[in-house]
Formats: structure tokens, C-alpha cells, sequence
């Protein structure tokens, strides 16, 4: 932690122009050694800032232009926007059929599968951290989703009308047969009076273990590579002063890996943001590319996801900054 | 010897003795170790099976007739065994061309975007300049936006390219590369592919945990940036860099999205599976003009065999590289 000392500025921008002056030939501190790397970090990282302003900033503001106007596409020549205020967002809002109810019932599942994904990631990754024998293989297995669960292939199957045929008549099989474990283990605790809505909540977590599973290799593995950055001697030392394992996991596992938790989350969010087996994302494309050919309001929709991604990001960051800090 | 009373501890004493003289203790251990393992390996046996279950389910029905699918005593070894699925699958999906194109198409997006990654991911890591925090939150921008947000307007400013009326001087019109690589080309080598932000996350993650003493040696004699950057960073760098190639080229196997947006020109494996079930009936009626209706087990029959060969090579790729996969990320450490 070698901090460099600050120096005096008399306004908010003299850093900046300052640093800028490395840039101009002539100037007097062209030529000094800080001024030359900097000019060659510029240049690295040029490709990026190239493809930012072109490839992002720019689509950007024009799909900001267009989820704000009326766009026609004209054949031959493109397309013509006229501005009409924010028709867009409420179309997307009020008066799509669809639009409204997926957006909120995905929110919610994302919330519920963001936890359990987070949980089930780090418990996976605690136990693939111990030795034991076959654990080579089970490496193996559990970074298998990240291939099974990209891209098509996780929405492909579960279009067809036959797989959800299938799975309701599971469903209603289990139901009325009353094998459903995850059901009858339900009715059983709110007939003992357990807190049901917390319970519904555990058990559409447990309901979804697959999909859970499923999107969790990534993080499984960025959780690994934090347990193993953990230096045994600092357990060694645990266990002489007479540390249980309860104990020194929650001492020493948790808060060594707790800065890896705002990493997963927010990959976790993202990630569920943009599947493709999203019903949001399946509605946004049906707009854009259906028989509407709305740009516009195909346009505003992602702004109102992206806009609740954001804020959805937010909220978690805050929370995790907040709660990891105090183990710090 | 044996009738020396010193305490011996070691395998050469009887487990039950040990145990008494440890008033219990050893055998509570024993019994808690047991009890842990038997749980562990239940836990890990099922999440393991459920994650492979899928997989095993598709193969079995890829060999199945179609009168095995409606068989409910069938579960998964087929009582009719047949190989003419795959050869409908081959044709549905064009299997040769799309797969070729798919897999040479992914090298060249894999190598562009790695190589953008890594230049800019070093300059990140070990340059200091005017505004590097800010290009930075743009990197962690990059990761968050979803693309879908700027896919309408992608679509438009490829569909009518130009850089600054310049195109317009020279050719008369703005040009249409919807349907050309280059488009793509252009944003991965510019960072902006397939979940490219990752990319360049993971290997700056890498490049600062690398000792700076290494390129200050390096500097002292007398290596040039650049250089120093090819003789000293990148050979040590190779696993994580080969670790992100193998991950954008997995990523951009399966890709729809981008794919769709912008490689309508070429014939792709996974476009033509996303497609697959509405062409079905064409192809299975005799005559070309008239579509039947193709049973949805038998559709999902299909799907599942074309999932299949979508997954098959990466699996075997993924079974040989798998080292440098898990161990490159492992070392890529992400320590905040």
C-alpha cells in the first residue's frame, strides 16, 4: 500500500489538465519518463477506447434517440425517427400485454436465484476445496454448466411445447400421488405453524436446484480460486489456539472470501440478465424482430431492463459493501 | 520390548486401545469424519449425476425409433435402436458447412478478442494515465450493459456503416455489412464482442499480481516497452490468455445473440439449431412445397440430438484443456 503523496491543487481540474499537457508535444514535461508511459498505456489501451466510443457510446445514444421517437424503416434507405416524447415507455408499460408482468416476474426470481446461486457456489466451492478422492472429477463436472448453459442451448429445449408437456404432467403426477417431497415437507411445516411465505421461498429455491446448479460454474470456480489463495498456516495457527472448524470458517474461510461475494453477485445478476431463456429478453426480441418491427419501442423496453439491472446492481453493492466491510 | 509401558502413538497400537486412553475422543473424531465423508460424497454424487443426467437422457433418446419415445415402460436404453436421427439432424442443421463455419468463424472472433484483451488489460494493469479510472468503470460498464440494449441500434449502424461521412465521400452511400464477418471483426478486435469486459477484467487480474521488478529489470537493460511486454509478460501469461481464448471460443460457440445480429450471412450451427423445428416439416414431407406436422416428442427428439452435437466437441475439448481451464483461474486469483 504505497500511497504517492498528494499534491496541492488549486481547482478540481488542474490534475487533469495538467496530466493532459503529457500529450502535447513542446510542452515541458513531454519529454520526462511519466509522460512517455503514460503516452504508451494511451496506446494500449486505445483499441478499447476506439471501440467504446464507436461500438458503445454511440449505439447508445442512438438507441437512447430511437426508444424516444417513432422509428420507420424505410426500405432502401434506412430508417426515419420522428420524436414523440416518451410514447415509447408508456406503450412498453401500459399498454404491451405482456411486457409489465414479465419484467416484474422475472425480477423476483432473479432476486431468489441470485441468493441461492451465491449459496449454493460457495458451499459447492467449500467442498470441492477439501480433499477427498474423486475430486479431480468432480472439478470436472461442475464446470461442465458453464459450457451446458450458454448461449441457445439453456432456452432451445424448453420451448418446445412437448418438454413443457412433460414437465406439468411430472408435475401433476407428483401432485396427486403426493410423492412431490419438496410439497408434502411443505404442507407439513405450515400445518406446524412455521412462517409459510419464508418457506415458499426455500422451496421454490430448492424447486429450481437445477437451474441453480446450472448457472453457478463460473462462480463456483472464482470462489475456488479465492479458498485456495487462503494460506493453510493461517488455519495451522487456528487449530493450535484451539479453534473448532465451525469456528475458524466463519473466522477465517468467510471473511478471506467475502470481497469474491460482490464479484459473483454482480456476475451472477448480469448473467441472468442477459439468458436467453429470459422472458423479458424473448419479448424484447419479438418486438424488435416480430411482425412489429417496433425499433422503438423495442428500444425503450431494454432501457427500462437496463434501467432496473442497474438499480438492481446497486441495491446489491451496497448491501455487500456494507455488510462485508464489518468483517474486515 | 512389549512389556515397556512408554505410550506409543502410532499405527502399531490397536485402535480401541488408542481410544480408550484418549477417553473417547478418538472415536467421536472417527465417527464425525465418517459421518462427513458419507454426506459429502451423497451431496456430491447427486449434484453430479443432475448436472450429467441431461446429457446421458439426450443419448439414450438419440438412438430411440420414434414409437420408443411414446413407450412410457422405455426410460433410457431403447428398445429399437436406431441411427437414422443423426442423419436427419445432419441434414437439418446443413451439419458439415454450419459446424466448419461455426468453428472457424469462432477462432477468428476468439484470437481477435483475446488479442485486444490482452494489449488493453496490460495497459490497464501497469500504465498510469490521464483518465485510467475512468476507462477503467467503462471496462466494468462493458460488462454490465446488456447488449440487447444497443442491438436495435447496432443493427441500424451497421446496416447503413460509416465513419464520419467518409465512407459516403468515397463510395457514394453509406454500405451495408449486416451481412459480411467484418462488422464483428471489428468489435472484438475493439473489445466490444462477446462478454469481452470479462476478458480484459480477468487479465489485468493476472498482469498485476506479476511482480513489477520483473520489466523494471527488464527496463534497466535496456528492453524497450514493447519488448519487454512480448519477451517478459506475455510467455508467462500464456495460461490465463489460453484460458480466456477457451472460454470466448466456448462462449462464442453456442452464441445466438451475436451471431444472429450480425453473421446472417454465414451458415451457423447454432443459428440453424434455433431454427430447426420450424423447417422440420418441410423436410420430412415427400413433396417440398407442402409442410406436415411433425409430432412435438419427435421435434424435441431432435433438438435434444443437435443439442448433443453442439455440446459433444466442447465437452472433448473442454476434457483435455480442462487443466488450464480451472488452474489459470485459479491463478488469475481475482484478489480485490
Amino acid at each position: 500500500m504505497s500511497k504517492k503523496q498528494r499534491k496541492y491543487r488549486e481547482h478540481w481540474y488542474s490534475g487533469i489538465t495538467e496530466s493532459f499537457q503529457m500529450f502535447i508535444p513542446g510542452n515541458k514535461i513531454y519529454h520526462t519518463m511519466p509522460a512517455k508511459r503514460a503516452r504508451t498505456g494511451v496506446l494500449f489501451i486505445l483499441p478499447f477506447i476506439i471501440g467504446f466510443i464507436f461500438f458503445m457510446i454511440s449505439p447508445l445514444i442512438l438507441s437512447m434517440r430511437m426508444s424516444l421517437s417513432d422509428v420507420k424503416l424505410v426500405p432502401g434507405s434506412g430508417f426515419t425517427m420522428t420524436w414523440n416524447n416518451f410514447n415509447n415507455y408508456h406503450y412498453a408499460m401500459a399498454t404491451d400485454p405482456n411486457f409489465n408482468q414479465y419484467l416484474v416476474e422475472e425480477i423476483g426470481r432473479m432476486a431468489i436465484n441470485t441468493v441461492a446461486t451465491i449459496v449454493m457456489s460457495f458451499v459447492i466451492a467449500v467442498i470441492l476445496n477439501q480433499k477427498f478422492k474423486g475430486r479431480v472429477l468432480c472439478r470436472i463436472i461442475f464446470f461442465l454448466p458453464v459450457i451446458l448453459s450458454s448461449g441457445v442451448l439453456p432456452g432451445i429445449e424448453s420451448s418446445n411445447e412437448f418438454y413443457n408437456m412433460m414437465s406439468d404432467i411430472g408435475n401433476t403426477v407428483q401432485n396427486s400421488s403426493g410423492i412431490n417431497i419438496s410439497q408434502s415437507l411443505q404442507s407439513l411445516l405450515s400445518v406446524s405453524g412455521v412462517a409459510s411465505q419464508v418457506f415458499d421461498v426455500v422451496f421454490q429455491m430448492i424447486d429450481a436446484i437445477y437451474d441453480i446448479v446450472m448457472a453457478s460454474g463460473i462462480q463456483i470456480i472464482v470462489f475456488l480460486s479465492g479458498l485456495q489463495s487462503i494460506s493453510p498456516s493461517l488455519y495451522e495457527a487456528a487449530d493450535v489456539e484451539g479453534c473448532s472448524a465451525w469456528e475458524s470458517f466463519w473466522k477465517i474461510t468467510f471473511p478471506m472470501v467475502s470481497p469474491l461475494l460482490l464479484v459473483n453477485t454482480i456476475y451472477t445478476i448480469i448473467d441472468f440478465f442477459m439468458k436467453n431463456d429470459n422472458r423479458v429478453m424473448e419479448r424484447i426480441n419479438t418486438v424488435m424482430y416480430g411482425v412489429q418491427l417496433n425499433f422503438g419501442v423495442a428500444s425503450a423496453m431494454s432501457w427500462i431492463y437496463f434501467g432496473v439491472a442497474l438499480a438492481f446492481i446497486g441495491i446489491s453493492t451496497f448491501i455487500i459493501t456494507r455488510t462485508v466491510k464489518s468483517y474486515e | 520390548m512389549s512389556k515397556d509401558n512408554t505410550v506409543f502413538i502410532g499405527k502399531s497400537q490397536n485402535f480401541w486401545v488408542r481410544n480408550r486412553r484418549s477417553e473417547g475422543y478418538l472415536l467421536k473424531r472417527r465417527i464425525k469424519q465418517i459421518t462427513i465423508s458419507v454426506v459429502r460424497a451423497l451431496l456430491m454424487f447427486g449434484l453430479c449425476f443432475m448436472i450429467i443426467q441431461p446429457m446421458i437422457t439426450r443419448f439414450a433418446m438419440s438412438l430411440m425409433e420414434e414409437r420408443d419415445l411414446y413407450d412410457s415402460t422405455i426410460v433410457l436404453l431403447p428398445r429399437h435402436v436406431t441411427l437414422e436421427n443423426y442423419k436427419i439432424v445432419f441434414d437439418l442443421t446443413d451439419m458439415p458447412i454450419s459446424m466448419l463455419n461455426t468453428l472457424w468463424i469462432s477462432i477468428v472472433i476468439s484470437i481477435c478478442q483475446v488479442v485486444a484483451a490482452t494489449l488493453v488489460s496490460y495497459g490497464f494493469a501497469r500504465f498510469e494515465f490521464p483518465l485510467k479510472k475512468f476507462w477503467f468503470a467503462c471496462v466494468v460498464m462493458l460488462i454490465i450493459i446488456p447488449p440487447q440494449t444497443i442491438q436495435a441500434a447496432l443493427y441500424v449502424t451497421f446496416s447503413n456503416f460509416d465513419i464520419f461521412g467518409i465512407i459516403t465521400l468515397i463510395h457514394g452511400e453509406p454500405i451495408n455489412l449486416r451481412s459480411s464477418l467484418l462488422p464483428y471483426v471489428m468489435m472484438s478486435l475493439t473489445c466490444m464482442g462477446l462478454k469481452n469486459g470479462l476478458f480484459i477484467y480477468m487479465l489485468r487480474q493476472y498482469f498485476k499480481s506479476v511482480p513489477e521488478s520483473l520489466e523494471e529489470a527488464a527496463y534497466v537493460d535496456g528492453c524497450g516497452t514493447l519488448h519487454t511486454f512480448a519477451k517478459i509478460m506475455l510467455p508467462d501469461a500464456v495460461p490465463t490468455i489460453a484460458s480466456c481464448f477457451l472460454f470466448s471460443f466456448v462462449w462464442q460457440w453456442t452464441d445466438l445473440f451475436y451471431t444472429r445480429n450480425f453473421l446472417s450471412g454465414y451458415n451457423m450451427f447454432s443459428v440453424r439449431m434455433s431454427t430447426m423445428a420450424s423447417r422440420m416439416g418441410r423436410y420430412f414431407s415427400s413433396d417440398a412445397t407442402q409442410a406436415v406436422v411433425v409430432p412435438n416428442g419427435r421435434q424435441l427428439q431432435l433438438i435434444s440430438i443437435a443439442v448433443l452435437f453442439c455440446c459433444v466437441p466442447l465437452i472433448i475439448l473442454y476434457c483435455f484443456t480442462q487443466r488450464t481451464f480451472v488452474e489459470s483461474l485459479a491463478m488469475t486469483g481475482s484478489k480485490e
